[in-house]
């Protein structure tokens, strides 16, 4: 009888949650076959069977939560006849040696981590898994490429697939958010730098330009930010692109990565692309578009693939600045507090005025403090001049 | 609370849920600032107004917009502007 073992699939890793089966008692098996899903709380993960047999029980079943060694399930070698109280079919007279070598001696199971390589999913298909409060990694695809389709969806709910709770999930991802962020502080030097952004000729222009337009054509103040930053980084495009094996590759187009906060927790930061290059009435559609859709858990990969720059907004609720940490393998992150009266001087005078800070969080890898300087000064100038943000 | 307006607030309320599915409309005090009372951020506090818009087709210009804090702001807004 071969014990196989659910396997530690990182060093973080103390226990995993069982998802799915691809198999039942009296499959047969090769080495090196996925056979189970575990989901390790950053991903789920494809584990594979590390020797030939016959399946004789499931002792785990899907949706507990097992320390790491404990037996998933057990294996008859090929050859052996299973116990006499066993309800499973005998090995049907495979006669083969039982794997030499090293691998009868080792672990009983090696793990695929195929985050990197998970078949795409349909934005269809992974709306109607959330609304069905399944894992969609876990499921299988018949669609190209083995893309999973909503069918799959359909399919896997009609057989009573495993659903992640919701708390599950959160846990999930803060899990994850913490794993990047450790990344990001270990191996990025960060800077900061913050600027006070004078914002009473934006927002009477902005102002302006909303009224008379219908509802649904209006245009909010972090609009105009993006579109700040995303210019500003025409200037100073040091700090827009990635930090890979040792060197930084700069974009020449700016695809923010706009930081949503998801209700229930966590956040995420797809992509809004070609900021620079879009009118603000097409970047206000887009991010309703993508906060819509990053809510609903329908992203595209290329949205959370690609961001060349993070930016951040924590105004809504009143934090006067945020200093971010930012997400590897970007070297910057743009921060913007609340827009609201403070003190400012004019003309030697003290007056009330709306007033915006705007912070940076860079890497010394690719730049110092001067090329961050010039940045937040360009972005605090694109601000005064709201009328170059609409269309350029 | 008359008929007409005890639907408003049945409307208002599912717009909102549409939003903020976690919200428990009958834990919403009518008179103390919904966004003290529900995580909204600006965008969602546009979808909100939005689908106000939509539903009832009232409009609401924005220099309007720092009138409607309360629910009760809403539901008297509204009231007094449905076609």
């Amino acid at each position: 009888m071969i014990d196989f073992k659910l396997p530690s699939l990182g060093a973080d890793m103390d226990q995993g949650k069982l998802l799915q089966w691809h198999v039942k008692p009296g499959d047969s098996v090769k080495r090196g076959q996925v056979i189970a899903v575990v989901d390790t709380s950053k991903a789920a993960v494809d584990v594979e069977c590390w020797d030939d047999g016959t399946v004789h029980q499931l002792v785990v079943q899907p949706g507990e939560t097992v320390p790491v060694g404990t037996v998933l399930a057990t294996l008859l070698a090929p050859g052996e006849a299973a116990p006499a109280a066993a309800q499973a079919p005998a090995a049907q007279g495979t006669t083969g040696p039982a794997p030499a070598g090293p691998t009868t001696a080792g672990p009983a199971t090696i793990a695929a981590v195929a985050a990197a390589t998970r078949p795409p999913v349909s934005p269809s298909a992974r709306k109607r898994a959330q609304e069905l409060g399944l894992a969609v990694e876990a499921l299988q695809g018949t669609g190209a490429q083995g893309a999973v389709t909503l069918a799959d969806v359909e399919a896997a709910a009609a057989q009573g697939a495993v659903a992640a709770t919701p708390a599950d999930r959160a846990q999930a991802m803060r899990r994850a958010i913490a794993a990047a962020m450790s990344r990001s502080k270990r191996e990025i030097p960060h800077y900061y730098l913050s600027e006070s952004i004078p914002m009473a000729h934006a927002l009477a222009w902005l102002q302006q330009r909303n009224e008379g337009q219908a509802i649904t054509e209006r245009i909010l103040p972090a609009v105009l930010q993006l579109k700040a930053v995303a210019l500003a980084l025409q200037r100073v495009p040091q700090l827009n692109g990635f930090y890979r094996q040792d060197q930084f590759d700069m974009s020449g187009a700016v695809h923010a990565g706009v930081a949503i906060a998801l209700r229930g927790g966590g956040l995420v930061a797809p992509a809004l692309h070609d900021v620079q290059a879009k009118p603000l009435a097409q970047l206000m559609r887009e991010l309703a578009d993508l906060v819509q859709r990053a809510r609903a858990g329908s992203l595209r990969s290329s949205e959370m693939s690609d961001p060349t720059i993070t930016v951040t907004n924590l105004g809504d609720q009143g934090a006067e600045s945020v200093f971010g940490v930012i997400y590897p393998p970007q070297v910057a992150l743009v921060g913007f507090g609340t827009v609201a009266p403070r003190p400012w001087v004019v003309d030697g005078e003290v007056r009330a005025l709306p007033l915006l800070t705007a912070s940076l969080a860079a890497d010394h890898r690719v730049t110092d403090g001067h090329q961050g300087a010039l940045f937040l000064a360009a972005l605090r100038e694109l601000l005064q001049t709201p009328e170059q943000l609409e269309t350029t | 609370m008359s008929k007409d307006r005890a639907q408003l607030k049945a409307t208002a309320l599912a717009v909102l849920r549409g939003i903020a599915p976690e919200v428990d409309p009958g834990d919403i005090e009518p008179a103390i600032p919904l966004r003290q009372q529900v995580d909204l951020d600006s965008m969602d506090w546009l979808n909100f107004l939005i689908g106000l818009h939509q539903r009832l087709g009232v409009d609401i210009p924005e220099a309007d917009y720092a009138r409607l804090v309360t629910l009760d702001n809403v539901l008297d807004y509204l009231q007094a502007r449905l076609p």
